[in-house]
């Protein structure tokens, strides 16, 4: 957890200026997966356009499986992650709902897949655009989620989650999730990868149990009901486990790469603040722009951007939280018939701790409507008007139209 | 016994899981009446009767009690009965 002025960043003069898409792939060929398997879906495809030409190109010398559906993408790759290859796929969407009983069979077999979530709405009514609301559905699939601010974030998460998903004590599958156009279609400069440099990072994946004909084994065999909840209690310590294995694959990233993020969650501008922003991937770069002109008309503001929310930091949480007098969680999802189900969590973390201070929601940028600095400054004025002790809605939709309701 | 990653099982691990204890009702062969026609052994989803000594015998550590034995003999050798345990 890094105040992130300490992130020294890539150095300009050997960025390159590519789309996201393009630096996420090339990022997975440093990887050097050896099973790639993933069917196209907007805002993705670029993402499997670019592996599938790599491959074609000789650059990447994995085996690219097309298949007829991301049901079969993510079937694919567990017979192939339980017989000792690594693995990769990328999805969205409707894509990742059609994932949704594969994604348990993943994590349940213990199987280290990492896979990019180009996050965007889910239909109905059809939008291709970005939120949250697609890997939030899949939260408790037992995967470890980790969100991206930018692009170059994006790049840096695939390598590091390869490192977190296969480590013996982990064994538990990562999606990066990273914001769909807005992170997957941005040219902007990123520091890509080098594949040397990655293999110094990253030990081949070598599991000691695998799929062989020759040694015949189940994986994921039927269990009765005196062992099931033993199966679901030993993948949540793996998870907890995984809180410190995050740290420590971003201490590691940065010794060999010299770029850090602060592990769970960073904390921008956090000194002194009394409002405290709670945020997730490339809108805190709206947050965090925001904050700094707040800051120079002397409001106390500060942001805390979780970058695992799969393990959930509840500690580091109420730690940076030690200071400050209300918490505005805004977020690109809802749990309908509730709220959003960050501000739930953030709740819920700070319930039975020493840090009993207001916590208030917002919804934004659902289907991909734009986060805006003034939007952001509503978020901070209401949020003054909690510490003054106005709480005039505890959960609402920030800029709602309501001239076509 | 600890529990394996992944719930990972060496082959032949329906030969230790027994699952029979599902059943609620048993089948009781009348092998008197028996013709040896062999359709309850091929029509038993569990493929768990089998020819004993020449009678057609299910293997009660397998048999779930379906009655679709009981259903397709041609003589109303079989009858479904509720097993007290």
């Amino acid at each position: 957890m890094a105040d992130s002025s300490a992130n020294a960043g890539p150095k300009l003069e050997s960025m390159k200026v590519v789309e996201g898409s393009y630096a996420l792939a090339h990022a997975v060929m440093c990887c050097s997966p050896d099973v790639v398997s993933a069917y196209p879906i907007t805002p993705q495809t670029h993402i499997v356009e670019h592996l599938s030409k790599f491959v074609a190109d000789g650059k990447m010398p994995s085996e690219f499986i097309t298949v007829d559906s991301e049901f079969s993408a993510l079937s694919a790759l567990v017979g192939s992650s339980a017989a000792g290859a690594r693995c990769y796929s990328a999805t969205t969407s409707q894509g990742l709902a059609l994932m949704f009983e594969v994604l348990y069979n993943v994590s349940g077999m213990r199987l280290p897949v990492v896979m990019t979530v180009a996050n965007r709405a889910l239909s109905a009514p059809l939008s291709i655009w970005n939120d949250h609301q697609d890997s939030m559905g899949a939260r408790d699939s037992g995967w470890i989620q980790l969100y991206a601010e930018s692009v170059q974030e994006a790049v840096d998460l695939t390598a590091v989650a390869y490192k977190i998903a296969e480590a013996e004590d982990i064994l538990t599958p990562a999606m990066v999730c990273m914001d769909g156009f807005i992170l997957t279609h941005v040219y902007e400069p990123v520091q890509l990868l080098d594949r040397e440099i990655v293999n110094e990072f990253l030990p081949p994946y070598a599991p000691k149990i695998v799929l062989d004909p020759k040694n015949p084994k189940t994986f994921g065999a039927f269990v009765d009901p005196s062992m099931f909840t033993e199966y679901r209690y030993m993948q949540y310590q793996a998870q907890k486990r995984a809180l410190l294995a995050i740290e420590r694959a971003d201490r590691e990233f940065f010794e060999i790469f010299g770029r850090s993020y602060g592990g769970l969650l960073e904390v921008y501008r956090g000194d002194d603040a009394e409002i405290m922003l709670i945020a997730m991937g490339s809108v805190c770069g709206t947050i965090k722009d925001t904050i700094d002109e707040l800051r120079s008309d002397g409001v106390k503001v500060g942001l805390i951007r979780i970058r695992s929310f799969r393990p959930f930091p509840v500690e580091a949480i109420r730690k940076a939280l030690a200071d400050a007098s209300v918490v505005a969680v805004i977020e690109k999802d809802v749990t309908v018939g509730n709220e959003g189900a960050l501000v739930s969590e953030i709740k819920a973390a700070l319930y039975n701790s020493k840090v009993g201070i207001p916590v208030i929601g917002f919804v934004v940028g659902l289907g991909g409507r734009d986060v805006t600095v003034a939007g952001v400054k509503n978020v901070v004025s209401k949020a003054l008007g909690v510490r003054e002790g106005r709480m005039d809605h505890e959960f609402e939709f920030l800029s709602l139209r309501e001239e076509l309701l | 016994m600890k529990l394996s990653l992944g719930a990972m099982a060496e082959p032949g691990s329906t030969r230790v899981t027994k699952t029979g204890a599902w059943r609620t009702f048993v089948p009781q062969v009348d092998h008197e009446a028996c013709i040896k026609c062999s359709l309850c052994e091929i029509y038993c989803p569990e493929a768990c009767i089998h020819q004993v000594e020449g009678l057609f015998v299910p293997d009660l550590d397998y048999c779930k009690g379906c009655g679709v034995c009981a259903n397709e003999c041609p003589r109303n050798a079989i009858e479904m009965i509720l097993e007290e345990k």
